[in-house]
């Protein structure tokens, strides 16, 4: 029998139904995978062996009882490390949380059960998702499985590391200011932030409430939308999230087209600090586009070189009142409770052990930001930005279907080449910023290797807020494109591990 | 500081103009809290009604409670608020154990409610116009227990215990404009306004605002400056005043308390203060060295709230009657004072009152009971009237047996005893006391004769004229009656055996 890790979620679900595999089967093969790579690749913080079993046999007795099961009944998905989990624990990458065992289910993670899917454990990320390389997790970082030297992107890289290094062919992330599409781009895989509101926060370990959007990860356009149709939806634990139907997106993943199809280049995300090899595949791509039938033109929008400083100022501020709740007093680490200190005492030796140097100089930032006489110049003027990105948005949207550019400036960097610098680190987020701000979705898509070093390059896609499915027909047309033109899925050219 | 010597009262209102703030929180009676979908039932065990959201744990997320919205526009309608037509919570972050999220979601410049009045009438019937600078919608804290220390506080305590039930409990904050102009009524004027408030919030049926309870919790601010003089003198903030007399009475001792300060040439310092109901006192709390930095944002985790213009109007609609009107509505058609009124109100007995009088008995009647006998059996046993183990309906029975002659006054009385003994129904307690009048006329004849035969003196008196001799005689057939008679018919009976015109 073929790997089962090397087979695509759709194709894993076709044989599960069709009785050729059992879910049995395809969690084993996937735990022995994980067994044999996660040492050196990290992408996993807790491996749910036991549960994801039962969860695998559950599936099997339902379809051999012939009870109707959803299109990814049986296939295994890892899950970033920031969904509460029942009884399994929960640490958002933080030292924190060490030892907290939530006792309810996320949203998304409550779908995923329902939909029939193998949760195999948590994923490594960046400290409460803030950075771009998961060397902020509170756990070590995670290798990326094209150079384990390398970081596979973040927050969310143990989801892009896991699943391009076979270990689980879905995973979830969460995207606040690029930390799905990111890590896709530099491990040659696919991620969508959906649409703000168009999956539940309800159980996301909240960073940046107005920014922080669930989203699938997977290696193929197909398998994203199939998790995305999973996860997405109205949620009314969740007030942002949108009541109205999901698009469409995996009709729109099995339909990949581009003919006719308006796309605007982002005048914007391109020149310096960009690595030529990143621009050169990007270019390409645009003229593969138009080579399909889509006509691509330059689209300026303004506002977007102000994102990154509106964003430092936005989700800082957010984070330090979400995080402000860590306090000792009733979950997770606790420090100095010995008798001899107040409780003000426990609650600042506790964050001091507890939180890592990013999260503190965010949470110091955003104190600062939203403190009086401040709030009008910081954090009342990021608001102010956040709207004009808006409207580039919206003028952008009037002239062109998509726009597309960089996901990420350059290919994935050694691992603590920018850990001391934390503007290297943040412009890796340059290009994805905006979406956020914006809230509209946007999708990371392979588009090659980079001449310079071999390494992945992503093309980010972004479309209106509710045309998800957009992304899908575009991404997909792209894919074919591609892997018909490289001859097989770009992934396969990564070394084996 | 310390001030030894508080000034006279008057003396300090001789050279100083007070200006007071009043912040009002009221626990909303909703079923569920603000935020989730816990229960708000008070008296269940610590920490048994809470869920994620309430207990702020992470991921969790709140969904408002439309039922705290609407009864935030009816209490901004009924205080003639303006009602915004868009807003938003923000919030609030500061620090405290009891505080599940450390920040409260609560609403910042955008509140729901703004720019009301409301007027307070006082006891001498005079209206005072208080202006309402904003109502709007926030969440209860939990509640800590301090263990260990000597004063029940924080400090000193050895370890405290916290209770979750209340955090998420919906409040609604009513705050007035600065109240200028009540001088040496100050104090009475704080007391009538939070008087007023409960019975409007009470009338609203938004909540039972029971402030021994804590369902409504009052702060007084409150500052001097000298006569004549414009801007307004540094404050004190007494927090946590929770009783009507308490109002009052720390404002009071403000007033007095500010006066020795300022006459000492000393400057008021900004700060909190503790009211102490034992003795009316206020001391020192915490000191607002520089205002509380609470870094207020919208809150990110809702949607902004749009009451629509028809639903505030269809909410106007329906407000009920506002209790100053009612009252005064009341009042001329019981036919009473002023001050009876205020005695009525005082009692707690308007809604009993008109309850009984709803259920048929005439409004003296009524009036007469729950003034009279039931309130000195209240204020004997030391409970509310409305707790008393009667209602409005067995004491409009007994004024109806009264008015068709079947109790009199004295019967009524231990019929009433009866009911509150929990020995059944104002009928059942007749029937098993024995308590109808006799109306047998035969009885009540043979007992009318003995009285004439036994008393043959008296009996030759009335004979003579003398009617108003013939008490003695109907008190002779009372007490061979054991009062069961009505005393009206018996005088009747004597008069006519002895055949003279009554």
């Amino acid at each position: 029998m073929a790997d089962l890790t090397r087979l695509t979620a759709a194709q894993t679900a076709e044989r599960i139904a069709n009785g050729e595999v059992t879910a049995v089967e395809v969690a084993e093969a996937h735990l022995a995978r994980i067994d044999a790579v996660d040492e050196k690749v990290h992408a996993f913080l807790h491996v749910d062996r036991e549960r994801a079993l039962a969860q695998a046999r559950e599936v099997d007795e339902k379809r051999a009882r012939g009870e109707r099961l959803g299109p990814l009944a049986g296939v295994p998905v890892a899950v970033k490390d920031l969904f509460t989990t029942e009884g399994v624990p929960t640490t958002v990458g933080s030292k924190i949380l060490e030892g907290w065992i939530p006792p309810y289910d996320a949203t998304v993670v409550r779908k995923l059960k329902e939909a029939g899917l193998v949760i195999l454990g948590k994923t490594n990320m960046d400290e409460f998702a803030m950075g771009s390389s998961t060397e902020n997790s509170a756990y070590g970082p995670s290798g990326n499985p094209w150079d384990l030297t390398r970081i596979p992107g973040g927050s969310g890289g143990g989801s892009s590391a896991a699943i391009s290094a076979y270990e689980a062919p879905l995973a979830i992330g969460t995207d606040t200011g690029g930390s799905i599409r990111q890590p896709a781009a530099v491990t040659g895989t696919v991620g969508v932030k959906p649409t703000y509101g168009g999956v539940s926060r309800y159980g996301m370990v909240a960073f940046s409430s107005s920014l922080d959007q669930a989203g699938p990860c997977a290696r193929t356009v197909l398998d994203a939308a199939l998790l995305h149709a999973v996860i997405a939806g109205h949620d009314e634990l969740d007030s942002t999230s949108i009541d109205q139907p999901v698009p469409d997106v995996v009709t729109a993943a099995r339909n990949g087209d581009v003919a006719g199809l308006r796309v605007g280049v982002v005048k914007e995300f391109r020149g310096e600090g960009y690595q030529a090899g990143v621009l050169q595949r990007v270019d390409e791509t645009v003229e593969l586009l138009r080579e399909l039938g889509a006509e691509a033109a330059e689209v300026s929008c303004p506002s977007f070189t102000k994102a990154l400083a509106a964003y430092y100022l936005i989700a800082p501020s957010e984070c330090s009142s979400n995080l402000a709740r860590f306090d000792a007093m009733r979950y997770g680490l606790r420090v100095g409770d010995d008798g001899t200190h107040s409780a003000e005492e426990v609650t600042a030796l506790t964050r001091e052990e507890g939180f890592g140097d990013e999260v503190k100089r965010r949470v110091m930032l955003g104190t600062y930001a939203l403190s009086s006489g401040y709030y009008d110049a910081y954090y009342g003027s990021a608001q102010k930005v956040r709207t004009l990105i808006t409207r580039d948005f919206e003028r952008a949207f009037g002239e062109v279907d998509v726009l597309v550019s960089p996901t990420t400036p350059t290919t994935a960097f050694p691992i603590g080449e920018r850990a001391d610098d934390p503007m290297a680190m943040y412009l890796a987020d340059l290009c994805t910023i905006p979406s956020n701000l914006a809230g509209n979705a946007a999708m990371s898509v392979p588009c090659g290797l980079a001449g310079e070093d071999g390494l992945p390059v992503g093309l980010q896609i972004i479309a209106p807020a509710m045309a998800d499915d957009r992304l899908y027909r575009v991404g997909a047309a792209l894919e074919a494109a591609h892997q018909a033109r490289w001859g097989h899925p770009l992934l396969e050219e990564a070394p084996s591990l | 500081m310390t001030v030894t010597e508080l000034v006279p009262y008057e003396d300090a209102l001789a050279v100083y103009d007070p200006v007071m703030g009043l912040e009002v929180h009221v626990e909303l009676g909703t079923a569920t809290k603000m935020f989730c979908g816990c229960s708000t039932t008070l008296g269940a065990d610590a920490n048994s009604q809470t869920c994620p959201t309430c207990l702020g744990l992470p991921g969790a997320l709140p969904v408002v409670n439309a039922t705290g919205v609407e009864s935030a526009v009816r209490i901004g309608l009924a205080l003639n608020c303006e009602i915004a037509e868009w807003c938003r919570f923000a919030r609030k972050n500061y620090f405290y154990p009891d505080m599940p999220k450390n920040f409260q979601t609560s609403q910042y410049d955008e509140p729901i409610a703004f720019n009301g009045h409301l007027d307070v009438q006082l006891e001498d019937g005079e209206v005072f116009r208080v202006e309402i600078e904003r109502a709007h919608m926030e969440e209860d804290t939990g509640k800590s227990t301090h263990i260990g220390g000597a004063t029940g506080r924080i400090h000193g305590a050895s370890h405290s215990l916290l209770d979750y039930n209340r955090a998420g409990i919906p409040l609604i904050e009513i705050v007035t404009k600065p109240i200028e102009g009540a001088g040496e009524r100050a104090p009475e004027v704080a007391k009538a306004y939070v008087a007023e408030l409960r019975e409007l919030i009470k009338a609203l049926g938004v909540s039972e605002a029971r402030m021994e309870m804590g369902q409504m919790r009052c702060d007084v601010n409150l500052s001097l400056r000298p006569k004549g003089e414009k801007t307004f003198g540094t404050r004190s903030e007494t927090k946590n005043v929770n009783s009507l007399r308490s109002v009052e009475r720390a404002a009071r001792f403000e007033i007095q308390r500010h006066a020795a300060v300022l006459d000492a040439g000393e400057k008021i310092v900004q700060e909190t203060r503790h009211f102490h109901e034992e003795n009316g006192s206020t001391t020192s709390g915490r000191v607002k060295e520089e205002a509380e930095d609470y870094r207020y944002f919208p809150e990110p985790d809702l949607v902004p709230v749009a009451p629509s213009r028809e639903w505030v109007e269809e909410l106007r609609a329906g407000l009920p009657e506002l209790p100053r009107l009612r009252r005064n509505r009341l009042r001329e058609e019981w036919g009473i004072s002023q001050h009876e009124m205020q005695s009525v109100l005082n009692a707690g007995a308007v809604g009993l009152i008109v309850a009984t009088v709803d259920a048929g008995a005439p409004a003296d009647q009524a009036r007469k009971w729950w003034m009279g006998e039931l309130a000195r059996r209240a204020n004997e046993s030391g409970t509310e009237l409305a707790d008393l183990p009667i209602g409005p309906e067995d004491v409009a029975r007994v004024c109806a047996l009264v008015g068709e002659g079947s109790l009199n006054d004295k019967l009524a009385r231990q019929t009433i005893e009866g009911v509150l003994d929990g020995e059944g129904t104002p009928d059942e307690v007749v029937e098993k006391r024995g308590l109808k009048v006799v109306s047998d006329e035969g009885a009540l004849g043979t007992a009318v004769d003995e009285a004439i035969a036994g008393n043959p003196d008296i009996a030759e008196k009335i004979r003579g004229g003398k009617v108003q001799a013939a008490g003695a005689l109907v008190g002779a057939v009372m007490k061979a009656t054991r009062g069961q008679a009505d005393a009206a018919r018996v005088r009747e009976l004597i008069l006519e055996k002895l055949g003279v015109e009554g």
